[in-house]
């Protein structure tokens, strides 16, 4: 099988070590939400997966491709969203997404079609010629999904994407993400809303010391957990402590 | 101390000064302070030693001084005073926008009227400081060498930070109430500088226009300005007859600086908080652009240049910002345009300015588009070779420099052909070293920290005008047909490499 994100073995040390030979494989066309405590690692091994921050050792491999040997390829296909959305506050969401567009080296009238429906879907369409200065943080983070989105990638990873978001933003952007996701595309999402990862992930990936420590669908984890009808948190929180007493 | 008295408030806003100027000199790291303190003490001595050479002809002028002598002395007063006022309108448009802690203090119990006595005070007060700081080389070599009675300029620097302070809080208050709060901030800002510049260009101009030069001290010694200026008895001199240690002209020079100061505090503290709320209340609101359709992809590195100019053309503040850079090019300009077919003696004088200017602007530009990135994840995600983003940023920088003096090296290409070559390698020269220098040192800053940027590494900011110094001495050596152009040009080089070896990203 072909994972959409496959990693071997990834280390990152900074004053200690924060991932500590991570293994962790994600299936194409497949929801996965990865979990964790704060310092846990999360962050650290997503900005690695999206080229931002050099492994110590390891390998990444995203649908086939060796990011670490060719991380031009590889970010041809992948997206990445932080928490803190960062576009530029003079420009507007349209001037937006058409410079991703050039950075991803788009057809020039497929980018523009596809700008126009995102910006439709998130509720942008309105704002499209307005500077992002003056734009909430929901408004802000819905101009970067849609940055992230408009060049039709593969594998999109965001990192705490519903931080600050108001009810009606956050509905948008997690339907818009299943949308992606029915369409063949795979998402990978920390979130510490475990509501959210309990009713929109296939699959959860629990990492807690830098090391992947739990992994599979709600049910899975429950049987690991010893918890047979308990929530997700429940569930979490008894796998982080047995852990953390190991 | 009683809590939320007076007192208490200025202990904490003292603390909180002495903390952010340690942490400005510092550039925030622990460890540095004695290291700090031996450049301050370095400096210092540097400083008194050109201080001793350079007011030596001043050191016996007595409490009767001639024209001349006032006239200078005055001049030097304006001239600081136009700084420290520029100086204390930032700190009122800070004290305005930018201190994070006003929503604490206005909606605790606590009176916002002595709060903000007390905050304009410590303006006043850091204004002072900064004055006496960079004043105290001149006058400890005049106290030195001419006797106490110097010591009179101590208290008419304390007077100009007064006046500043109290001056800076009058017009920013001005301003708010005949433009709003919205537009302040950029006005304000724009205001200061104009004012920071608007004495030393006059005055070369002036020196120019009256007799052909750049020099200040030349049109202030000048015949024509002494029979210009009012009589001996005119209230006019009374700051420099109180730097000269005249005790009466001191005693209302400082006693009116402080009143007004007083006045000042009492008068505008009361409504400080009601303005203060009014400019935390401006959102940003988002400007409309004209709608357009169809997406212009010209690839990457296009994009890339394409959207640092359009940052910089929308953002008022930066561009008026790069714009004072550009204002004091007017004198060496007008130098040009006043010896057109007088021969090639004024490039020599204007051409280093030009170089000079290059450079500044140059290392403005790159921290923007290299440190200054709004959105690095997005860049550093996308699927483009980094060289390729890093070569786009520098074209962008060097495309902006090109235009803004090309209209120079074609001015002086009339005067002389070989002259406006050397200012053409002179003006590239600093600015892809400025701009190298800057790669060399760049970390990550969102471009509100623009003003700011020096103190991300002291080294780059040294390195930067040094080499602009060299290639400036560079291009004007050159310019006078000498082969010894090659020596600061030698030393523009060493700079650079010196800047590479101490880079944190070495590779």
């Amino acid at each position: 099988m072909v994972f959409a994100l496959d990693i071997r073995g990834l280390c990152k040390s900074f004053d200690r070590p924060a991932v500590a030979g991570l293994d962790l494989g994600v299936r194409q066309g497949e929801f996965y939400s990865l979990l964790g405590p704060n310092g846990a690692g999360k962050t650290t091994t997503l900005r690695m997966v999206a080229g931002l921050l050099p492994p110590d050792a390891g390998t990444i491999r995203i649908c086939g491709i060796d990011a670490l040997r060719d991380p031009v390829e590889a970010k041809r296909i992948v997206a990445w969203v932080s928490d803190e959305p960062m576009i530029y506050d003079k420009l507007t969401p349209y001037e937006y997404l058409e410079f991703v567009a050039g950075l991803w080296s788009l057809d020039a009238e497929l980018a523009e079609a596809r700008a126009r429906e995102l910006m439709d879907w998130l509720g942008l369409a309105p704002h499209a010629h307005e500077r992002c200065e003056g734009f909430s943080k929901g408004m802000r983070q819905k101009v970067a999904l849609a940055g992230a989105l408009v060049h039709g990638p593969r594998v999109i990873i965001l990192d705490e994407p519903l931080t600050g978001l108001d009810a009606g933003s956050a509905r948008q952007v997690k339907r818009v993400l299943r949308e992606r996701v029915a369409a063949g595309g795979t998402v990978i999402m920390t979130t510490h809303i475990l509501e959210v990862a309990e009713r929109m992930a296939d699959r959860v990936g629990i990492i807690a010391g830098g090391r992947l420590i739990a992994e599979g669908t709600l049910d899975e984890l429950r049987a690991q957990a010893g918890q047979k009808l308990s929530s997700l948190e429940d569930t979490f929180l008894a796998l982080v402590a047995e852990q953390q007493a190991a | 101390m009683t809590a939320g008295s007076i007192t208490w408030f200025a202990n904490h806003e003292l603390r909180l000064a002495w903390r952010d100027w340690l942490s400005m000199m510092t550039a925030g790291r622990r460890g540095r302070e004695r290291i700090v303190a031996v450049a301050v003490a370095i400096f210092l001595v540097f400083a008194h030693l050109l201080a001793w050479y350079f007011v030596g002809r001043y050191v016996d002028v007595g409490t009767e001084p001639d024209k001349p002598a006032l006239i200078v002395i005055t001049g030097t007063v304006l001239l600081s005073w136009s700084l420290l006022m520029s100086q204390a309108m930032e700190s009122v448009t800070r004290a305005f926008y930018a201190r994070s802690d006003l929503d604490l203090i206005l909606s605790s119990p606590a009176a916002a009227r002595k709060i903000f006595a007390v905050r304009i005070a410590a303006m006043a007060l850091s204004v002072i400081v900064m004055a006496a700081l960079l004043g105290a080389p001149l006058i400890n070599v005049l106290i030195a060498r001419g006797g106490a009675r110097w010591l009179g300029a101590y208290g008419v620097v304390i007077a100009m930070g007064a006046t500043a302070a109290a001056g800076a809080v009058a017009l920013t208050v001005l301003l708010f109430r005949l433009i709003g709060p919205k537009r302040t901030r950029l006005a304000a800002q724009i205001v200061a500088a104009v004012i920071a510049a608007v004495f030393i260009i006059g005055l070369q101009v002036a020196a120019i226009l009256s007799h052909g030069t750049l020099s200040r001290m030349v049109f202030l010694e000048s015949d024509t300005l002494v029979a210009l200026v009012p009589e001996f008895d005119s209230l006019v001199w009374w700051p420099a007859r109180a730097a000269l240690g005249d005790l009466t002209a001191l005693a209302v020079v400082l006693g009116g600086s402080l009143a007004l100061l007083g006045a000042a505090i009492a008068v505008f503290s009361a409504r400080f908080g009601d303005h203060a709320i009014a400019a935390s209340g401006v959102a940003a609101t988002g400007a409309r652009q004209a709608a357009r359709s169809g997406f212009r992809l010209r690839g990457a590195p296009r994009v890339l240049r394409q959207k640092e100019w359009t940052l910089l053309g929308r953002d008022p503040w930066l561009v008026s910002q790069t714009l004072m850079q550009m204002l004091y090019l007017l004198p060496p300009a007008l130098l040009l345009w006043r010896s057109y077919g007088e021969g090639t003696g004024a490039l020599v004088v204007a051409v280093p300015v030009l170089v000079m200017a290059a450079g500044q602007l140059a290392g403005g530009l790159a921290w923007l588009a290299i440190s200054g990135e709004d959105a690095p994840d997005l860049v550093a995600t996308a699927p483009i070779p980094r060289g390729l983003v890093v070569r786009a940023k520098i074209e962008a920088v060097l495309g902006a420099i090109a235009i803004a003096f090309a209209p120079f090296i074609a001015a002086l290409a009339f005067l002389s052909l070989s002259g406006a070559l050397a200012s053409a390698f002179g003006i590239f020269a600093a600015a892809a070293a400025a701009t190298a220098i800057q790669f060399f040192f760049r970390k990550q800053a969102t471009r509100r920290y623009f003003r700011h940027r020096q103190t991300a590494s002291r080294f780059a900011t040294f390195a930067e005008a040094f080499s602009s110094i060299s290639w400036a001495a560079t291009a004007a050596v050159a310019v006078a047909g000498s082969w010894l152009a090659l020596f600061p040009a030698a030393i523009g080089l060493g700079i650079l490499a010196a800047a590479y070896w101490m880079s944190p990203h070495r590779l």
